[in-house]
């Protein structure tokens, strides 16, 4: 029986980029073979979530949602525009990161279908945080002497999004890699802007708990935490600020290895996803420790 | 015709039924289970086609009629490569060379010169390979470059190279509806073959394929205006009290041809059709998409203001030019007025001559101020 991986995202009628980080991840896990189809959908662009499962031919398929928390999307508007009528959020059993798959029947193609937590809340999404710091510091040993902080929007629309970043900051701690590790909000307190409050050591890696990049992490969270006046005149990284070097990192979910957590997604929700999982961590690691 | 294509014709005709496919008829004479070559030797095979047959043939004899036939590898290549029967695909690709209406012998003859079909603003020309093999190849490219050498042309390979060549359009702007009437020229898939086709398709305008399908079978699921402002929730759960009459500016704006190249089938409910014009898309749109309903959802709020009267004083040729600049932003000629082409409405210096004239030092139109209060606090 074949089997499908359907990635689905939020897409943007204004922004170019939006789309880019899922297009990338299903084209990294579309060339490590393990699915007889690999397909994106979206709320705001094509193909559109109501119409996505009608573009594979599987009558298997593992759905995952490139959102960051628990909340309004995963629970209400994906399983609603793919029909998948007997949902219920409490098949999920979560507490709010514990979401794992739920199984049913969509009502328009009849399809089997998987449907997964979303990325952000799986354990693996932490080693992807990391990732990200030995990224923008070009060191796939970084830890040492650095603080680490990882940004997220805050309570004001979802607690569980605040959830997600206190549960990624403490496994994160627990890895006992960084000098100092800290969780930070944009609309509430522990907030960005103060974020060389919060670090004692000279160097701190930010990364902003984000699907992609957009308003809020090249234009907000630059300015807040003062890398630049004007974030069109860019800014550098690092970045001096109040004694501080600030490497800030962009959005998490533009790192490669997401294409990992979403296999991870899907592997735990039954997929023969085959040796797919240990390809892709390979094939996405850091430059510097590609030639070892 | 390859040698495996022979031999699988050979196990077709061997098979329960022989082969029937496009004109095509192979089979093994007494049935078709024999359990070794005597039976096939004392039965013989047929071979037939529209324009002769021949029967009681020996192996050898039944490659001499294959040998050269299209409908042998018009047969080989949709029941052993294409295959998936009944599938989106399939059909999209029959339809690539209106395989229901001509013969596979002169599909054949047309496929060398090449069919094309155009599928919103893709024209697709099918070809055969070259190879003798039957296969199919497949030139992708935008209608408005139909006549352009391939070598004239921006040339793609792979299916999903096809995602960045359409986001934006030709003047570099962001292109949110795929089906948008902004395709940018300039580019082609060559020699593809009938998969990289389909997904190259897929690419382009995501689920046409697919609904289309359903629409031939005559089980496309609509969903009209209230259906999807119904299940809306949210920001957009405001939609739904957009009013009836609305709906068809809605759809007058947005859904015309000059703007989305899907034919658009919701209308405003089951058993109330809208009035605005569908369009003639080759593919169906099945509810209003995300760009309405944001679209809609700002609708909504301007709709729930009441009307006033304002008082304005304007020349003929004033109210004529405001008329003018109206209909060349909504119908995209901004970008084609020349900047002393001073007789069209919505010139540059024409415009900026009447704000000049009209506008007060607050931006008010013949100094009205839009909110009546405000004028009176001015005083």
């Amino acid at each position: 029986m074949s089997q499908a991986l359907v990635i689905v995202a939020h897409g943007s009628h204004l922004n170019p980029g939006s789309s880019a980080p899922t297009y990338d991840h299903a084209d990294t896990i579309r060339a490590a073979g393990a699915f007889d189809e690999v397909r994106t959908g979206f709320w705001k662009e094509e193909p559109s979530l109501r119409e996505v499962l009608r573009t594979c031919e599987a009558d298997e398929v593992y759905v995952v949602p490139m959102f960051i928390s628990e909340g309004y999307f995963t629970e209400q508007v994906i399983p609603r525009e793919l029909r998948l009528d007997d949902w219920d959020v409490a098949d999920w059993d979560s507490d709010g990161l514990s979401a794992d798959v739920a199984t049913y029947t969509a009502a328009d193609t009849g399809q089997t279908v998987h449907y997964c937590g979303p990325v952000g809340t799986h354990g693996s999404m932490t080693d992807v945080l990391v990732r990200r710091a030995e990224s923008v510091t070009n060191d796939p040993d970084v830890g040492e002497g650095f603080g680490f902080a990882v940004v997220g929007h805050g309570t004001e629309r979802n607690e569980n999004s605040a959830k997600a970043i206190e549960y990624h900051a403490e496994r994160v701690r627990d890895l006992d890699r960084f000098d100092e590790v800290q969780a930070l909000y944009m609309d509430e307190e522990p907030e960005v802007d103060d974020v060389t409050d919060y670090f004692t050591v000279e160097d701190v890696v930010v990364v902003p708990l984000f699907i992609s990049d957009g308003f809020h992490t090249q234009e907000d969270i630059p300015e807040d935490m003062g890398l630049t006046d004007d974030y069109r005149t860019g800014y550098d990284v690092p970045a001096a600020v109040d004694g501080h070097r600030v490497w800030y990192a962009g959005a998490v979910g533009t790192e490669s290895l997401m294409a990992d957590v979403v296999l991870e997604r899907a592997a735990d929700a039954g997929a023969d996803v085959g040796a797919a999982i240990e390809s892709v961590r390979e094939t996405t690691r850091v430059a510097p420790g590609a030639d070892d | 015709m390859l040698a495996r294509q022979f031999d699988a014709l050979l196990r077709a005709a061997d098979a329960d039924g022989g082969v029937e496919f496009d004109g095509l008829r192979v089979a093994r004479e007494g049935g078709g289970d024999a359990e070794d070559g005597a039976a096939a030797d004392a039965g013989g095979y047929t071979f037939a086609t529209p324009a002769h047959e021949a029967t009681g043939l020996s192996e050898s004899e039944l490659h001499a009629h294959a040998e050269g036939s299209p409908y042998v590898t018009n047969w080989y290549f949709w029941e052993r490569e294409v295959q998936r029967h009944d599938s989106p695909r399939r059909a999209f690709l029959r339809r690539a060379e209106a395989a229901d209406e001509h013969d596979a012998a002169a599909r054949h003859e047309a496929l060398g010169d090449g069919m094309v079909t155009e599928w919103g603003q893709l024209r697709i020309e099918a070809t055969l390979s070259g190879d003798g093999d039957g296969s199919r190849r497949y030139d992708v490219r935008h209608v408005d470059d139909a006549d352009r050498a391939v070598a004239d042309l921006e040339r793609h390979d792979d299916p999903l190279g096809a995602r960045e060549l359409a986001k934006y359009d030709y003047d570099g702007m962001y292109r949110p509806l795929k089906t948008g009437a902004n395709m940018p020229t300039g580019w082609a898939f060559h020699g593809l073959d009938w998969r990289d086709a389909v997904e190259t398709v897929e690419t382009l305008y995501p689920a046409t394929v697919a609904n289309w399908y359903r629409e031939q079978r005559g089980e496309l699921d609509i969903d009209h205006w209230t259906d999807t402002t119904d299940r809306q929730t949210g920001i957009y759960g405001v939609v739904s009290e957009l009013p009836r009459e609305a709906v068809e500016w809605v759809a007058e704006a947005a859904c015309d041809d000059s703007q989305c190249v899907k034919r658009r089938e919701w209308q405003y409910s089951a058993d109330d059709e809208l009035a605005a014009d569908g369009g003639t898309g080759a593919f169906p749109c099945r509810e209003p998409c995300s760009l309405v309903i944001a679209a809609g959802r700002k609708w909504t709020k301007l709709e729930e203001e009441e009307p006033r009267e304002y008082t304005f004083r304007l020349t003929p040729s004033e109210k004529e030019q405001i008329e003018g600049v109206l209909d060349a932003v909504a119908d995209g000629r901004v970008d084609e007025i020349r900047e002393a082409d001073v007789y069209e409405d919505a010139n540059r210096y024409r415009t900026r001559y009447l704000r000049a004239k009209l506008f007060d030092d607050h931006g008010n139109l013949g100094g009205v101020p839009t909110d009546p209060e405000e004028h009176h606090e001015a005083e």
